[in-house]
């Protein structure tokens, strides 16, 4: 089942560590050895959620892994920062190719492995939400459908950030992008379209999907190892701030991925074979608005020419969250 | 050169090269913030200090740091009315941490496994007198002998403890406890002499060599006020009640006793009288919300059957009956005579309307200041007489346990700092860890502890203590729901969660160090802290 936590240690696994835990009930973050897998001197933003993320992940899959793991990345900023030719931040090999092809390229080194008979050497996939559900998008469901050896993660900050901010099919309804501007009756991003990737790769009824947040430490780390215990094709989904694309202070990136998890915006669960077999539950909800207001892309929704009717669609959604993976839970903290 | 691959012309590199810290506008600094508890302590406790040791277990170390400022934790445990408590930043989150119960789990562990206090340092040749062997005396002669002086404690009484034996019934301070923490101070070389009243400071001075002295008789006799009383009226005064009580002689009061006052004492020496199977009702002028006692007190006390009549005066006492007359408040609060009168049957009239100082023993000191009745001293509780200072309830503050402790403490650094002929400079004090610098997301939800109550009938009629202890596995909960507000507690959150790998991880007891090569100044370690131990500083740019 899904993760347990420690009830009370004075900040119990809600830490990142705690000097009152044994070292091995410790997430691997807490370890002076861990692998930093991406390392200093890398050029994400102040308080980059997809930097932070990417380490969490791949650092619990290489601890998994015991180092032998292959990444292959997709274009987008976690390639752009980390590996500006002929400087790259990564602790392991890395491999990149091209904006679409990411989870073609990864099915193609983990076939590579079989045929050389090295089972031990895992592979690992990465990319953002914009070649995850739109330019890699093909690729993907084919991997997933052929069921290949790959543990594909998806960092998911809601749009294109490393050009420009553009609009992505994870932008979320009334952000604004570069292309979804903030004026008309209807500003922002459409309600009513973009891609819920995570369903999507349950439907391919793969054996692991989970999704994630750079707020939830513990629960991310415990995602990553199951699936790492897993072969075949699985799904993580990580949600990861970005300040500059959402204009948020660059020290908010885990308090707006706490809020958009506890005011039900981003649902954290589990799934095997197509089927929620956990959730992540609201510790202490909010209302909506303290998960938009900090952020700029949804300053028209507030202010002057407010739209709180936007505001009211947006809480729909959060509530349709809650009730549909059941993430509140009467007496639970 | 050509050794490199195809179509390649660089060399691979790090991106260690690149230093992103040139980016910072403002750098993260790691601090200690001061947490309100320690800030609120009276007696100068570091509580945050000694429950990070009591949180891993480590009782014996929490109760060494402990008594570095308070020597009697067991006491404490009991009496103190915590105003750390009421200034616990977990007070926003649920409720305030146990500190009080925490404290006196040590105390009584202290005792049981007989704990000693650390050796004195070197003898300093000085010899200092302490007058008085209440809380302040003994808590300045612990100190004083700490730091390698001579101490000797002369008192006027029988017996140690001052108003802790003489004021504060057994119910809450079971007197082998205090006779545990005053023997452990005896226990360092302090010499105590009973039945020795200091009658004049300066002669006693000379005759024994003192260098200095320390004046700490407390304030112990009972204020009087004009009561028109008949001839056969039992008056007496509460202080003298709750001494007798500690003598052969119980005091003969009669059945229905009238307490007259609305503070502590009054309180006490109600549930005195009740214990010993009497009738206590408390005539008070003024208001429950307006009555100087702690109102859990009061609670305990009407819980125990004492009877309070709030915003009443006594008239006129008789003999087996009082008249009482009716209160009104008025607009400032004041309470005014109403015209309404109404009798009551009295055996005796205890009254509990304060103390004062017994100030014979300074008549004749030159340059000493008297006002209100208490010695007036200066910011280094030093009296207008060189080598002569002061403390605990004969000087102008609040007449706490402890405070006077705090006083005890005070004094010491300050004679010591006399005897060496320098100026007892304290530390600056560090910044108050507001709860609004505190990240409380992560601590774990825990409600606070109850400590269990006596039952209400044997609080009726026994002497037993009210309130029980903790015992090791719910004192280390209690412990644990510290929020160590302002200083780190090594939970690796701030190693954690820098996107840059910014920050070093020093290892367990050693903290942590910020990697300023790259360091981007983002704040998130800021943020993220939960107890407030970083803070961003801009960078001159």
């Amino acid at each position: 089942m899904s993760f347990q936590p420690v009830k009370f240690y004075q900040t119990g696994t809600f830490t990142v560590g705690n000097r009152l835990l044994a070292p091995d009930e410790r997430s691997e973050q807490a370890n002076p050895q861990r692998s930093n897998s991406i390392n200093s001197g890398h050029r994400a933003c102040q308080g980059c959620g997809e930097a932070l993320g990417a380490r969490y992940a791949i650092d619990a899959a290489m601890a998994e892994s015991n180092g032998q793991l292959i990444a292959v990345n997709a274009t987008g900023c976690l390639e752009v920062f980390s590996t500006p030719y002929p400087e790259s931040s990564w602790q392991l090999p890395w491999i990149h190719s091209l904006f679409g092809n990411a989870p073609a390229v990864a099915t193609g080194v983990a076939a590579a492995m079989k045929v050389k008979g090295r089972k031990e050497v895992r592979v690992v996939a990465q990319g953002g939400d914009g070649s995850t559900t739109d330019i890699g998008f093909g690729c993907l469901s084919g991997m997933f459908e052929r069921n290949d050896d790959v543990l594909y993660i998806c960092y998911d900050n809601q749009a294109y950030m490393n050009t420009g901010v553009q609009r992505s099919s994870a932008t979320p309804p009334a952000a604004r992008t570069a292309t979804t501007m903030p004026v008309g009756p209807e500003p922002g991003n459409v309600f009513g379209q973009g891609k819920n990737l995570p369903e999507i790769a349950m439907a391919h009824g793969i054996s692991y999907v989970a999704t994630a947040t750079v707020a939830d430490l513990r629960d991310l780390e415990y995602k990553v190892r199951r699936a790492m215990g897993i072969r075949g094709a699985r799904y993580i989904h990580l949600f990861v701030p970005c300040p500059l694309g959402w204009g948020t202070a660059s020290h908010d990136t885990i308090r707006m991925a706490r809020l958009a998890k506890e005011s039900g915006m981003f649902p954290v669960f589990e799934a095997e074979h197509g089927e929620v077999t956990g959730v992540l539950k609201i510790r202490h909800k909010v209302a909506i608005e303290e998960y938009l207001k900090p952020q700029k892309r949804f300053a028209h929704l507030f202010g002057k020419h407010a739209h709180p009717e936007m505001v009211e669609r947006l809480q729909a959604i959060a509530d349709r969250n809650i009730r549909k993976y059941g993430l509140l839970d009467e007496g639970s903290n | 050169m050509l050794n490199k691959p195809f179509a390649i012309t660089l060399k691979p590199g790090t991106s260690l090269a690149n230093h992103t810290g040139t980016w910072r506008t403002a750098r993260p600094v790691y601090l200690d913030r001061l947490p309100p508890c320690n800030n609120a302590c009276p007696a100068g406790e570091n509580i945050q200090g000694w429950l990070f040791h009591a949180e891993s277990g480590d009782y014996e170390q929490a109760w060494r740091v402990l008594v570095e400022n308070n020597p009697l934790p067991a006491v404490m445990g009991r009496v103190c009315y915590h105003p750390c408590e009421t200034a616990c930043n977990r007070g926003q989150l649920d409720e305030a941490v146990g500190i009080n119960s925490v404290e006196r789990f040590l105390g009584d562990e202290a005792i049981k496994r007989g704990w000693k206090f650390d050796v004195p340092a070197a003898a300093s040749g000085k010899k200092v007198l302490v007058v008085g062997a209440g809380p302040s005396g003994l808590s300045a002669a612990y100190h004083l002998a700490r730091m390698g002086h001579q101490v000797e404690i002369q008192e006027a009484g029988p017996l140690a403890g001052g108003m802790m034996r003489f004021g504060i019934p057994k119910y809450r301070l079971p007197r082998e406890v205090l006779d545990a923490e005053v023997q452990r101070i005896l226990d360092m070389g302090v010499t105590l002499k009973f039945d020795t009243k200091v009658a004049n400071i300066e002669q006693s001075m000379k005759q024994g060599g003192f260098d200095a002295a320390f004046l700490a008789v407390g304030a112990h006799i009972g204020k009087r006020t004009m009561i028109p009383a008949a001839d056969a009226a039992h008056i007496v005064d509460a202080v003298s009640v709750l001494r007798s009580m500690e003598g052969e002689d119980k005091p003969m009061l009669g059945r229905k006793v009238v307490v007259y006052g609305g503070g502590n004492t009054a309180i006490d020496v109600a549930r005195t009288v009740k214990r010993m199977g009497a009738e206590p009702i408390i005539v008070y002028r003024r208001t429950r919300e307006k009555a100087p006692a702690h109102d859990f007190e009061i609670e305990e006390a009407l819980q125990e059957g004492v009877m309070i009549k709030w915003l009443s005066t006594i008239k006129q006492a008789n003999e087996g009956e009082i008249t009482v007359e009716k209160m009104a408040l008025d607009e400032k609060g004041f309470p005014q005579p109403t015209g309404e009168f109404e009798k009551l049957e009295a055996d005796s009239v205890v009254l509990a309307l304060g103390q004062d100082v017994d100030l014979a023993l300074l008549d004749g000191v030159p340059g000493l200041e008297i006002k209100d009745g208490t010695v007036q001293v200066g910011p280094n509780m030093m009296t207008g007489h060189p080598g002569i200072f002061a403390g605990g309830d004969m000087v102008p503050s609040e007449r706490t346990v402890t405070v006077a402790v705090g006083h005890g403490k005070k004094a010491a650094r300050n004679i010591d700092a006399w005897l060496h002929g320098v100026e007892c400079k304290p530390a600056p004090k560090h910044e108050i860890a507001t709860f609004d610098k505190l990240n409380p997301w992560y601590y774990s939800d825990a409600d606070k502890t109850v400590r269990p109550m006596l039952d209400i009938i044997r609080r009726q009629t026994s002497f037993d203590e009210v309130q029980g202890g903790l015992d090791e596995t719910n004192a280390l909960f209690e412990a644990r729901r510290c929020l160590s507000c302002g200083n780190c507690f090594e939970c690796d959150n701030c190693y954690g969660v820098c996107p840059d790998n910014a920050v070093i991880k020093l290892g367990p007891g050693k903290r942590f160090q910020f990697n300023y090569d790259y360091c981007k100044g983002c704040g998130l370690c800021v943020e993220e802290c939960p107890c407030g131990a970083i803070k961003m500083v801009a960078e001159d740019i």
